[in-house]
């Protein structure tokens, strides 16, 4: 049975003039990392704060963990870990003052489920005396999440763990969850606005605009990919760009990385043909190859449907 | 990009008691480039950048922007950039004409000047029918394309970028690249941060700090083939891990 289940759920602030949530259902199976993907302000925080019972949806009905989250709010909250995007702490209470704190709201102590957090924890039990608000960002991330995790809640809520985190930390906390994940087979519901950490996922959402563009594994995303895509390079990126946008046949064109990623319509140009456009405009050192799509590219081309 | 130089650091240095934020940094930014300026949290990255606008003194060392002493004449210093960031850009109870109107004012811009100005900018983000709309109910990315647009304004030499990009969805992120690309063309020099390595690419060089030095600078395909690798995100990995301190 799914550990959460939502049903059409909708929600708008404002009167109903700012539409948050627009009719989302999906499921998330017991011990599986669900990623929620999207931009700012696509809904994901009103989904976490609908989930976690603390603000209601104004239509549709969720289960988390067996229980209802309007009529069994309490239950609930007794039964998950919820981080949020903002930093959640107490900034005047030392490390150790903060985690006890979160044990004891739960009727729990650290030693009880000492196990569950050892391998985050340790790495900041050495400043355990410190006040939280004079923690590095990195250290501060360690301690919520020990502290989302102390009374062993069975559904980890994680929302925007790495939003504005440089790509080393970034990585050193998908393996915490991963870790989470194997040695304690929990329940974990994240969002990012990163697409690169789609593939650390079991199964995900791409979010826009408050309404799902689609539910399923990375690679079950990728394969449902439809486009002819290739990769473009030449001497003159800029130029590139703004040329191949003009040339017929080509559908969309946007850099990504090193190269410009171009969705063709391949019945009107064939990549010969296109290397000769180019060369034509005053390219050189040209490149075309096809190319598998990344989430990202999945993400922009759903995007604009 | 001119062979002019516009961002000269010598030595700059930051401390915060015993703590050495930024530790004699050196490095210079021609006119119309763009500069990607890359650390782990806590390398040091927002105190340097606060430095170089005018906004923190340094400890040692010293540093011009446009032509002036960040430390004696950091007045002039602010005259002659433009900053965005993430959290702060626009006022969102007003319209995006006063938006315009107030930063044209605040920049020293005469009405003329600004109404004119104005006129351009709309069009070429395509605002013309929001400029009567409220910031607060405009879409992230447009609020994002604004704020850039407002940020260069004044025609600034150098624009200032700390993380303009975080949280924006994919499309809208290339596009505002494309801004900046469009910005670097009339020779205004970019000086911008970003965790996102694909946009680290685009940018003409690409400076890494770690533990408050600068660790490597160069172009990247000069900096992927130095360290071996295909990636930025490899150059960037290889650098930070080694990252003795996280951030602040």
């Amino acid at each position: 049975m799914s550990i959460i289940s939502v049903r059409n759920i909708s929600k708008a602030y404002n009167k109903g003039k700012t539409v948050a949530l627009q009719d989302v259902s999906f499921n998330v199976e017991p011990g599986e990392i669900f990623g929620i993907i999207g931009p700012d302000g696509s809904g994901k925080t009103s989904l976490f704060r609908i989930l976690t019972t603390l603000i209601l949806a104004d239509s549709g009905s969720a289960v988390v963990d067996g229980y209802d989250v309007v009529k069994d709010y309490k239950c609930i909250r007794q039964h998950i870990g919820y981080m949020p995007g903002r930093f959640s702490l107490y900034q005047d209470m030392t490390v150790e003052e903060n985690l006890s704190f979160f044990a004891t709201v739960f009727n729990t102590s650290i030693e009880e489920n000492y196990h569950l957090i050892e391998d985050i924890y340790r790495q900041i039990e050495p400043f355990k005396k410190r006040k939280a608000g004079k923690l590095s960002g990195g250290m501060k991330q360690k301690l919520a999440l020990s502290c989302a995790l102390i009374h062993a809640p069975h559904v980890l809520f994680l929302d925007e763990p790495t939003t504005g985190v440089d790509p080393v930390s970034r990585k050193e906390f998908w393996e915490m969850l991963q870790k989470l994940k194997r040695n304690f087979h929990l329940s974990i519901v994240v969002s990012t606005p990163y697409m690169d950490e789609a593939t650390q996922c079991d199964c995900i959402a791409l979010i826009q605009n408050g309404r799902f563009l689609t539910i399923d594994s990375p690679q079950g995303i990728i394969d449902d990919y439809t486009e002819t895509l290739w990769a473009v390079r030449s001497d003159r990126m800029h130029k590139l760009l703004t040329d191949l946008r003009d040339i017929k046949g080509i559908k969309s064109a946007f850099a990504f990385g090193e190269e410009h990623h171009v969705t063709v319509d391949a019945s009107v140009i064939t990549m010969e043909a296109l290397t000769q456009v180019l060369q034509e405009e005053g390219h050189q050192d040209i490149h075309v190859e096809k190319v598998k799509p990344s989430i990202e590219d999945c993400f922009m081309n759903l995007q604009k449907g | 990009m001119t062979d002019k130089i516009v961002i000269k650091a010598e030595g700059l240095t930051k401390q915060f008691g015993d703590f050495v934020a930024t530790d004699h940094v050196s490095f210079e930014v021609r006119e119309g480039e763009i500069f990607g300026f890359l650390g782990a949290n806590g390398a040091g990255k927002t105190t340097a950048m606060r430095m170089l606008c005018g906004l923190s003194q340094p400890s040692d060392g010293k540093a011009s922007v446009a032509g002036y002493d960040v430390a004696r004449e950091h007045e002039q210093v602010k005259r002659h950039i433009g900053y965005m960031s993430q959290k702060f850009s626009l006022y969102d109870d007003l319209t995006v004409e006063e938006n315009l109107k107030l930063f044209g004012g605040i920049y020293g811009m005469t009405p003329a000047k600004v109404k004119e100005k104005m006129a351009d900018l709309l069009q070429e983000l395509g605002f013309a029918s929001e400029r009567r709309t409220m910031v607060k109910s405009l879409p992230l990315g447009w609020k994002q394309k604004l704020a850039f647009s407002l940020a260069i304004f004044h025609d600034p030499k150098i624009v200032f970028l700390d993380e303009p990009t975080g949280g924006v969805d994919p499309v809208t992120r290339r596009q505002f690249w494309e801004l900046i690309y469009r910005a670097s063309d009339r020779g205004i020099t970019v000086f911008v941060t970003t965790h996102y390595m694909d946009e680290a690419e685009y940018c003409d060089r690409v400076s890494i700090m770690v533990d408050g030095k600068i660790e490597a600078l160069d172009t990247p395909a000069n900096l992927k083939q130095m360290f071996g690798v295909s990636t930025m995100y490899d150059v960037f990995y290889t650098l930070a891990r080694k990252a003795k301190r996280g951030d602040g």
